[in-house]
């Protein structure tokens, strides 16, 4: 029997998600006081997560690598969150909005489960507008929307610039509600370093204090994990420092399965790299191409005078300007899907018509709707987006245009779950980027957001109890059984064979070369040989890891290096699935470009009649090749076609 | 147009909570004048870990100017010389060939320090946990557009939310208040319908919270204002005080 059920519950799409709700198992009050909830992180779906089971009672105990859960990755998120909520009269519905997601994806992502994300999606914005967040709102004092890529409808709600953060910020008041009324235990600057399973359920994590360097063990009746994407394999990317794909590689080595590990997201506006010593790339919000046109020059002789410095692009006169996106797809012009801009980008640069130093950026820019609008109401919309360029580039994007360049942003992949969100083992649960989502081969913009808040807010609260309600007469666990002595063990022990590599390589060294290569080989253009070259250059750096990373200090007390390897180590192997994912679809689905797979026009051609599954990759063992599961997806309610955005 | 420089560096270093600290003093050279000051940081610690030497510990986290996360106190001012920028937002075309650059954690009791330029800030967690927040559980709330709200108002309310809890306003005050950070939040929930019910006891409280963790008293100096790289603003101050006073009057 195949080791995935994805457990979808009977009936017509549309009532999957009150029917389940209808029929689910529910914990009493008395007794969830007596269990005990592990949720890891503290981003929009941690916090969510961990708020909404504290308001019902459970027992939670709540874990952030950061110094405060207000500073989760999810925190720097811009553009806004999607809801079908049709407050513009533009003709929007659950199903519209449940449509556009499993075809912005590429149809490989879960019907059921896609259908519940936009039935739930307007109850967030309810919510988040209870709490006081502050959304963007007309001068008739109702919400204001805007569009994202991928829709032709206005459902996405927004705070200026800074979404993500004002979300966040309402799930962490609420979160911090819930501290101050004692059901919810914060352990900040704490970092989960394996998952302790008892009797084949999920029953506690060990955790290492990145202040003093301690272990310790905690209970859970259940471990939720959402800890976020693992885009950073890139080094490069547009997430935060301390992102990283450490838990979900503990989760898949004791058991859970990595679906998709290839599907990542390369987000077509990004600020273009300046130079070695870069650290990270910036995302310049994708609700920029709502009033911003890309372009680059017509002629390949004006590209190399600007790269030159001979030419300015505000001297390219209007008919030698190639507006390629509003060429290529007169429908949907600027506000095509990432996936597709991100290609186009590239395609542009390849051919010779990239600007700025390097020839890899194109021009993002706001000229006419400056005319049409006024700077006051840009400035209104972008205002910080604006500054955060200049600070960086030190150019007046009022002014000149912006340079852009696309950058990893975001993964689809990640850890396996069923409809309930539960992972193959029984009591792990993941929620929010780190599970593989909603969201197939491509997420749609704004549409993050809304999964990790559907996910912590609406959906874990209802399917965590269906689980613990079989579990109410487990006692809490002391830590003293051999399982979590065994795990602290094995986790102390990989520490110190860390720590006695004592090489000559710092960490971020090899984390730069891991990232070259995927860049490179997985990914805007994917294509068999150069993937096989991946595999063995990523064994290699695996290799040269192992014999030959340097941390200086010790276990005990603060050492970031230490923290940084641990997680390389878990990147350079997140680095090989994504590899032999690629590999193993032989086809071009959203942001997995084979080049193999492309239309005489250069679009993704997808395989359906091989490849519509969910790849969910088993742990064998280390340096042992992964075993391939598939989970079948089946399309009930829409039909598979080419994405069209002509 | 970028070019390189080369700087030294007086940084403090600090083994733990409870060791001395002392500055130390590091030259970095053939620095991108178009690197961010974390980048150039990055840098000293590659020199560091290739002379088997432990790397200067500093918090960071976004690099973008949004999570709050990093800290420094840099040649005396918090988040260094640029206006209305983090720490982790400055590059180093604000800085000169041949200078030096003095950089301190911030510098306030309430914010002890941990490792080297790295300190706790969980008081800051502890004071929204007091009533930063409106009191509403999940599920059940009225529709997003039941209330209308006036914009002038939700754009005000914006404003004051935009605080990202950096502290740089505390290590800035020479009574190191955290007036500015509360007085944020107070005013972004006081300014929305659906915070003003509470508005009183929120102001009571996480005033009282930020007394009982040792912040000091606000003296109007505007030092916070200044610093602050989010351009929250003094009136904020202005207020919470009109709040705190009316429910005193209440009580
Ligand atoms: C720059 C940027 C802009 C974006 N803009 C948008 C947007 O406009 N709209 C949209 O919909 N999406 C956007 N996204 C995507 C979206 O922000 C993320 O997908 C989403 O916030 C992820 O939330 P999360 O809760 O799953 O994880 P995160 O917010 O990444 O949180 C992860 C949490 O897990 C913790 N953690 C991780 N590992 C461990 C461990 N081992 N032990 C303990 N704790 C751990 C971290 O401390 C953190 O608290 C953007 C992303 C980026 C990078
Ligand atoms: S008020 Fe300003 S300086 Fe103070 S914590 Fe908020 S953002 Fe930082
Ligand atoms: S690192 Fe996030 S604000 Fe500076």
């Amino acid at each position: 029997m195949s080791k995935l059920n994805a457990r979808i519950p009977e009936g017509p799409l549309a009532q999957k998600w009150t029917n389940y709700k209808d029929h689910q198992k529910l914990v009493n009050p008395s007794n969830k006081r007596k269990l005990d909830v592990i949720i890891v992180g503290t981003g929009l779906a941690g916090a969510s997560a961990a708020a909404s089971l504290g308001e019902m009672g459970f027992n939670v105990k709540n874990f952030t690598i950061q110094d405060s859960p207000r500073r989760a990755h999810s925190i720097a998120a811009q553009g806004g969150i999607n809801a079908a909520k049709n407050y513009p009269n533009d003709g929007d519905s659950v199903f519209r909005l449940f449509y556009d997601t499993i075809k912005g994806g590429d149809y490989r992502a879960r019907e059921a489960n896609v259908h519940r994300l936009a039935e739930v999606s307007n109850l967030i914005i309810d919510q988040c507008v209870a709490q006081g967040v502050p959304f963007a709102r007309e001068y008739g004092g109702l919400l204001d929307n805007r569009s994202f890529g991928g829709a032709q409808v206005s459902r996405t709600f927004y705070a200026k610039g800074q979404t993500g953060q004002q979300l966040l910020l309402g799930a962490y008041q609420a979160l911090m509600r819930q501290v101050n009324l004692g059901t919810v235990t914060m352990h900040t600057r704490t970092e989960l370093v394996d998952i302790v399973i008892v009797d084949g359920k999920a029953r506690g994590i060990i955790a290492r204090d990145l202040v003093t360097g301690e272990l310790q063990r905690h209970f859970g009746h259940a471990v939720v994990l959402a800890t976020g994407g693992y885009g950073n394999t890139f080094f490069l990317s547009t997430n935060a420092m301390g992102s990283n794909g450490s838990a979900a590689i503990k989760a898949y080595h004791k058991g859970a399965m990595f679906a998709n590990p290839c599907m990542a997201q390369i987000h077509p506006t990004c600020i273009p790299v300046h130079g070695e010593n870069q650290s990270k790339l910036t995302l310049m919000s994708e609700s920029l191409r709502n009033d911003g046109r890309i372009w680059v020059p017509k002629k390949k002789e004006d590209a190399e005078a600007i790269r030159n410095g001979k030419l300015k692009p505000t001297q390219i006169a209007e008919e030698n300007r190639d507006y390629y996106l509003e060429r290529r797809y007169p429908a949907f012009g600027n506000l095509v899907p990432r996936d597709v801009a991100s290609r186009a980008a590239k395609e542009r640069c390849d051919a010779g018509f990239g600007v700025g130093a390097t020839g890899l950026a194109v021009y993002l820019d706001f000229k006419s709707s400056i005319e049409r609008l006024g700077q006051k109401t840009i400035e209104a919309r972008y205002g910080n987006l604006f500054q955060m360029y200049e600070k960086i580039v030190d150019e007046n994007p009022y002014e000149t245009p912006m340079m852009i360049y696309p950058a990893i942003h975001y993964t689809m992949g990640g850890i396996w779950v069923d409809y309930e969100l539960q992972t193959t083992i029984p009591g792990l649960f993941a929620a929010g980027e780190a599970n593989f989502s909603d969201h197939g081969a491509n997420r749609l913009g704004a549409s993050a957001l809304m999964q990790g808040l559907a996910d912590g807010y609406f959906v874990l609260p209802y399917t965590i109890q269906n689980y613990l309600a079989d579990d109410i007469a487990v006692k809490r666990m002391t830590t003293n059984e051999p399982e979590f002595t065994e795990a602290e063990k094995a986790v102390k022990t990989r520490f110190e064979k860390l720590m006695n590599i004592k090489g000559n390589r710092s960490v971020d060294s090899l984390h730069k070369e891991l990232g070259l290569v995927m860049w490179d080989f997985v990914g805007m253009g994917r294509n068999k040989e150069g993937l096989q070259n991946a595999i063995d250059k990523i064994a290699a750096i695996k290799k040269e890891f192992w014999s030959n990373v340097r941390i200086p200090g010790n276990t005990t007390g603060m050492n970031i290096e230490l923290e940084k390897a641990s997680r390389l180590a878990d990147f350079i192997e997140i680095g090989d699935l994504m590899a032999r994912d690629a590999l193993n679809r032989d086809e071009s689905c959203g942001g997995h470009f084979r080049e193999e797979y492309q239309t005489p026009e250069g679009e993704a051609l997808r395989q359906d009649d091989k490849f519509a599954y969910v790849s969910c990759w088993e742990f064998k063992g280390n340096d042992v090749t992964p075993e391939l599961h598939k989970e079948a997806l089946v399309y009930e309610s829409v039909k598979m076609v080419q994405r069209n955005y002509k | 147009m970028e070019k390189n420089i080369n700087i030294t560096l007086k940084v403090w270093r600090q083994n733990g909570a409870k060791a001395k600290g002392r500055f130390e003093t590091y030259k970095v050279d053939n620095v991108s004048t178009g690197s961010s000051f974390l980048e150039m940081l990055d840098m000293l610690n590659e020199q560091l870990i290739n002379e088997n030497k432990e790397p200067v510990a500093f918090d960071h986290d976004c690099r973008e100017g949004i999570c709050g996360m990093c800290s420094l106190y840099i040649n005396g001012r918090p988040h260094g010389p640029d206006d209305d920028v983090t720490t982790c937002q400055l590059h180093m075309r604000k800085f000169k060939d041949g200078q030096t650059i003095t950089i301190e954690p911030w510098r306030s009791a309430a914010f002890p320090v941990i490792h080297d330029l790295i300190v706790d800030r969980r008081a800051f967690d502890k004071i929204i946990a007091a009533g930063g927040y409106v009191s509403v559980n999940t599920g059940g709330v009225p529709d997003a557009n039941a209330i209308a709200i006036p914009k002038p108002d939700a754009d005000e309310a914006m404003d004051s939310a935009s605080c990202i809890g950096c502290g740089a306003c505390v290590a800035a005050c020479k009574n190191g208040s955290a007036m500015l950070f509360v007085s944020a939040k107070v005013s972004q929930l006081a300014l929305l319908p659906q915070g003003r019910v509470e508005g009183a006891r929120r102001a009571k409280a996480m005033v009282a919270k930020m007394d009982e963790l040792g912040f000091g008293n606000c003296t109007n100096t505007g030092a916070c204002e200044v610093e602050c790289p989010k351009n929250i603003s003094l009136s904020n101050i202005a207020r919470l005080n009109r709040e705190f006073l009316y429910a005193k009057l209440q009580d």
